[in-house]
């Protein structure tokens, strides 16, 4: 027991440790989406994969990549299952996979901390700007992720992907994704 | 959890995500600028990621969606109307969207065999409601030409919304009351637009709406048969 144990994490390390297909600079550990791994079997493992998007046309891939790397260590049989419950949140990105997104020219996600049902208030489309003071209700900035201000600007709701939202800085005038909060 | 799952329920609602998807990837290469191109294709992949899930429960995907013939199809008319010009499409973006996250947010909230696929989903929806909504927003509040071709849509689609409350086998839901929420906001959104909420009815006889019951509008056909004519002439073809 203990040592399968020992080797269920070392498998999850394993398979957390491959790249988002579409985010390479991304772990998909530290995208959130690898949720656990079973040995169900001397040489047979089962994972748990969910989802960024329902839609995600990059799981296909993420599924052949995990089955790869865990084959590689040895797995005969590998099973990568789709679950969709509980539902993938932003907030499920690490710290270091937000720092990552940063520096590679994508703002990453605002933390939502919530729970139960979501709210139609997707926020105004401008943030950092001076008038929003006066109000006292800003919501926290988006920042630009090229020169850190928190003026910005959205262009339009979908981008490259569907995670993705298209902004412009008002500051330095370059555009940027930002990845929407969900 | 999956032993029950109500079959008619998981059509309907999986086919209202499929032929929608294909009716917003027609506008790929046509929408009016780049960036509403990809948003129209975001929309259509969220959908259709939604109808795969809800398909796979009742049976097998691919033979769901390219093997049945039109009767057999349970999605709402609204959604296999054509897209019209791009006041149309928000238009049926709108009422559906509206439609979708309402019901969504009722499933995720209960315990059934949707509530996975609601509760993800209904994340993505209210991207889709926001969209419309903002686009409602500045076509009907924006030139005249935009104002009175935003009216025009919503005035010709109104009448296939009555069919998005008739309720649904296996979805135990209140749907009069959801209807009441879907009016309240339509209604909002539409003054807010400076337009007006449409006159004729929704219901009855002089309304549309019978896809639930496997009937739909002339142009449905055209649409499966091109959605449908490759898998046909190639069994399986895959790339």
């Amino acid at each position: 027991m203990v040592t399968a144990t020992a080797l269920e994490t070392e498998l999850l390390e394993l398979a957390g440790s491959v790249p988002d297909p579409e985010l390479p600079v991304l772990t998909l550990h530290e995208l959130g989406v690898v949720r656990a791994v079973h040995l169900t079997g001397t040489g047979a493992v089962e994972v748990d994969l969910t989802p960024t998007y329902t839609g995600c046309p990059a799981v296909e891939t993420m599924r052949a990549d995990i089955e790869q790397v865990l084959r590689t260590h040895g797995m005969r049989e590998v099973t990568v299952r789709t679950v969709l419950s509980p539902a993938w949140s932003t907030d499920d990105i690490t710290p270091e996979g937000r720092r990552k997104l940063q520096q590679s020219g994508i703002a990453p996600p605002r933390t939502q901390h919530s729970a139960g049902p979501v709210t139609l208030t997707l926020g105004p489309t401008r943030t950092g700007h001076a008038g929003e003071a006066e109000t006292g209700t800003a919501p926290e900035a988006i920042r630009c992720p090229h020169c850190d201000s928190a003026d910005t600007e959205l262009l339009s709701r979908f981008s490259s992907t569907a995670c993705k939202a298209l902004r412009r800085c008002l500051a330095c005038r370059e555009p940027f994704d930002h990845f929407k909060e969900l | 959890m999956t032993a029950t799952v109500p079959a008619t329920a998981a059509l309907a609602l999986g086919d209202d995500a499929l032929v929608l998807s294909h009716r917003l990837g027609e506008w790929a290469g046509h929408a009016p600028v780049l960036e509403e191109e990809v948003a129209l294709a975001n929309i259509a992949l969220d959908l259709l990621g939604q109808a795969r899930v809800l398909l796979s429960m009742t049976g097998d995907e691919d033979e769901l969606a390219y093997l049945r013939e039109e009767r057999a199809f349970r999605n709402l008319q609204l959604v296999e109307q054509p897209n019209g010009d791009f006041a149309h499409t928000i238009a049926r973006q709108l009422y559906f969207s509206t439609y979708q996250h309402l019901l969504y947010a009722e499933l995720a909230a209960q315990e059934g065999p949707f509530q996975p696929l609601a509760g993800k989903a209904v994340k993505e929806v209210a991207y889709h409601r926001d969209h419309a909504e903002q686009w409602t927003l500045r076509l009907g509040d924006g030139t005249g030409l935009s104002h009175d071709r935003m009216s025009r849509a919503c005035d010709a689609l109104w009448r296939f919304t009555g069919e998005m409350f008739q309720p649904i086998p296996g979805v135990d839901i209140d749907w009069a009351a959801l209807e009441t929420s879907w009016l309240a906001s339509v209604t909002d959104v539409l003054g807010r637009a400076t337009l007006t909420v449409p006159e004729g009815p929704r219901t009855g006889a002089w309304a549309a709406g019978a896809g639930r019951q496997g009937l739909h509008t002339e142009s449905f056909g055209r649409m499966l048969a091109e959605m449908q004519h490759l898998h046909r002439s190639h069994p399986g073809a895959s790339w």
